[in-house]
């Protein structure tokens, strides 16, 4: 590395714009904080029941199998769109139900298919788990994903 | 070893080994359960066997930094380490913490978030522990020699604790969740674990190559001052999809493209360095594991990264198995590589002895490595054909799958590849051999 630069000159560097990245950061952090309770979330649609359905979502850690939003595992389907999936635009009653049968039903025992576990969840946790998913699947997520399939 | 109290090094490198290979156990078991998918699915379904093979995998690598730390600081402070006591309290707390996160999966006892599972008193043990070590290591440096690598190393670790706290805030808002979710996850990783990264590869450069400490020096701070420029503005490539503002695909594309700059940087640091580097240290394995670090953390961390990271590309390949692929080789280039580099450099002298099985330490590191990249090449491969099937075409997720299983058997087969390497890595460390084997052994013969 050149002698032009010295050590306390690159350590100056480092401090400084890492602070100012930093900072950045932050202001747009906050910024998009506001745009996602104003703007692209339907925070007034946060019903009790959808709070209570999150928290179905992280008891049973969905997450390591199903991705949300494309986050999480890739072994099973994404949910955040799955009310769409189901139809829930046209007939969001139907959509849930289907969710709910689905959950019921598991697991299939096939040999060869991915199983998923029975949860043994109440009917209100069922309604919860529904509420959560279609109101995810109403986030703006810029477009994403590109198709039904998820 | 200068310092005697550098000997709490061995134990925290002896649970990281364990964690380790509990990790890869179950890593093996999901891989298998994705080839034979009723494969014990009533007792450990593929979240639990999932979440555990994450988990090890974190709370491994964070004991191999502690370790390193209370390895390398007494010697950049020329002194001994503040509390040796305290630092054994931490390590119990630790290996209670870590085992009974495992054992409470196992029952199903977990929170919800990805990779933050913990059940709040190991998130609680967590903190206890990082404190006592932050406060412990802190004030080594403190009242001894201040360097460079210190400086660096004590930035990542406290950056490391801080940002930690956020797994504590959970929104009842996903997106909001998510947005904070990633302060730890990408901040760890793509921003401040680079910093302990490059100061103890930088520790282990100067040790193996003598190298001039000036010289390593202002690379640390130029590798450091890269990661955190570009890694910082860069977590906006997980803010494209998630409910957060357009203007993300414009930050996160452009300075998550910089990304690829400092492990690049890395790759050119190990290599100068050996190859300027007039000493000729015995210990080749950790030369070897040093520069592999850094070149698997580029391709792994740098290129595949920036192979799904335009907002373009990823608006087709998020969630897909192109992730996993750039996940797997990443984490093992970067912080794997990197605890092993100095595991195998340490570990000889914590024990008192030569380097004497580094023919098996090195075939490990062949194995790991060339396992580890066919793994990234054929999950490559299944998430190219997925985006195509599944984003293009529109397939059902479940009917894409089924056409995918050709790559899910080689990515089993990889995996066991890996996990004979880890194994051998272990046995190489623990099994004291009496007989040296060196490289170039028929020089120093005898002459007849």
């Amino acid at each position: 590395m050149s002698e032009m630069m010295t050590k306390s000159k690159a350590r100056n560097i480092f401090y400084g714009g890492s602070l100012f990245f930093f900072v950045i950061f932050i202001g747009l952090t906050a910024q998009s904080h506001l745009y996602v309770l104003n703007e692209s979330s339907n925070n007034d649609q946060l019903s009790e029941s959808v709070i209570r359905g999150k928290h179905v979502w992280e008891k049973h850690s969905c997450i390591n199998c199903h991705t949300i939003l494309g986050e999480g595992a890739y072994f099973a389907p994404e949910v955040g769109n799955v009310f769409v999936r189901y139809g829930g635009i046209d007939d969001p009653e139907g959509a849930k139900d289907s969710i709910k049968e689905w959950m019921k039903a598991q697991p299939t025992g096939i040999e060869g298919r991915r199983q998923m576990p029975q949860f043994n969840l109440t009917d209100e946790e069922l309604d919860d788990l529904a509420n959560f998913l279609e109101w995810t699947s109403k986030i703006d997520t810029q477009g994403w994903p590109p198709n039904d399939a998820g | 070893m200068k310092y005697s109290s550098q000997k709490v090094a061995l134990w925290y490198f002896i649970v990281a080994l364990v964690l380790f290979a509990a990790q890869v156990t179950f890593g093996l078991l999901a891989g298998y359960i994705y080839v034979a998918p009723n494969f014990l699915s009533e007792l450990v379904p593929f979240n639990i066997a999932r979440m555990i093979h994450t988990n090890a995998l974190i709370v491994w690598l964070i004991c191999g930094f502690f370790g390193a730390a209370y390895y390398l600081i007494p010697e950049e402070a020329e002194r001994e380490i503040h509390s040796v006591k305290l630092a054994y309290i931490q390590l119990v707390i630790w290996v209670v913490g870590s085992g009974g996160a495992v054992i409470s999966y196992l029952f199903r006892v977990h929170e919800g978030r990805e990779f933050l599972e913990q059940p709040l008193w190991v998130k609680l043990g967590i903190v206890v522990a990082a404190l006592m070590f932050l406060y412990n290591v802190s004030m080594t440096v403190l009242k001894g020699r201040k360097t460079t690598i210190s400086n660096v190393l004590l930035l990542g670790l406290w950056g490391l604790a801080v940002f930690f706290l956020f797994a504590f805030y959970n929104s009842v808002n996903l997106a909001i969740d998510k947005m904070y979710w990633w302060y730890v996850v990408h901040l760890w990783v793509e921003g401040v674990w680079e910093l302990i990264m490059v100061s103890i590869l930088g520790f282990l450069l100067l040790k193996l190559t003598g190298v001039d400490r000036e010289v390593i020096d202002k690379w640390i701070y130029a590798i450091a001052a890269l990661a955190l420029f570009s890694g910082v503005l860069g977590t906006g490539h997980h803010y494209y999809w998630i409910g957060t503002p357009g203007y993300w695909q414009w930050i996160g594309s452009i300075f998550s493209t910089l990304e690829v700059a400092p492990f690049f940087a890395m790759v050119v640091f190990s290599f100068v360095m050996v190859w300027k580097g007039r000493r000729d240290h015995p210990n080749k394995a950790a030369i070897l594991w040093a520069l592999g670090c850094a070149t698997m953390a580029f391709f792994g961390a740098g290129v595949w990264g920036f192979l799904h990271t335009l907002s373009s590309v990823n608006y087709l390949t998020h969630g897909t198995q192109v992730t996993p692929a750039h996940g797997h080789m990443a984490f093992f280039g970067a912080y794997v590589s990197l605890n092993l580099a100095i595991i195998t450099y340490a570990m000889p002298i914590l024990l008192k002895r030569e380097p004497y099985n580094q023919v098996l330490n090195m075939i490990s590191f062949w194995l790991m490595t060339g396992g580890m990249a066919f793994m990234t090449f054929v999950l490559t491969f299944a998430g190219v054909v997925q985006t195509h099937l599944q984003r293009v075409m529109g397939e059902y997720f479940m009917d894409v799958q089924d056409q995918l299983i050709f790559f899910y058997w080689m990515r089993l087969g990889s995996g066991v590849i890996f996990v004979i390497g880890a194994l051998l890595f272990i046995y190489a460390m623990a099994k004291p051999q009496k007989e040296l084997i060196e490289s170039g052994a028929q020089e120093v013969a005898p002459a007849e």
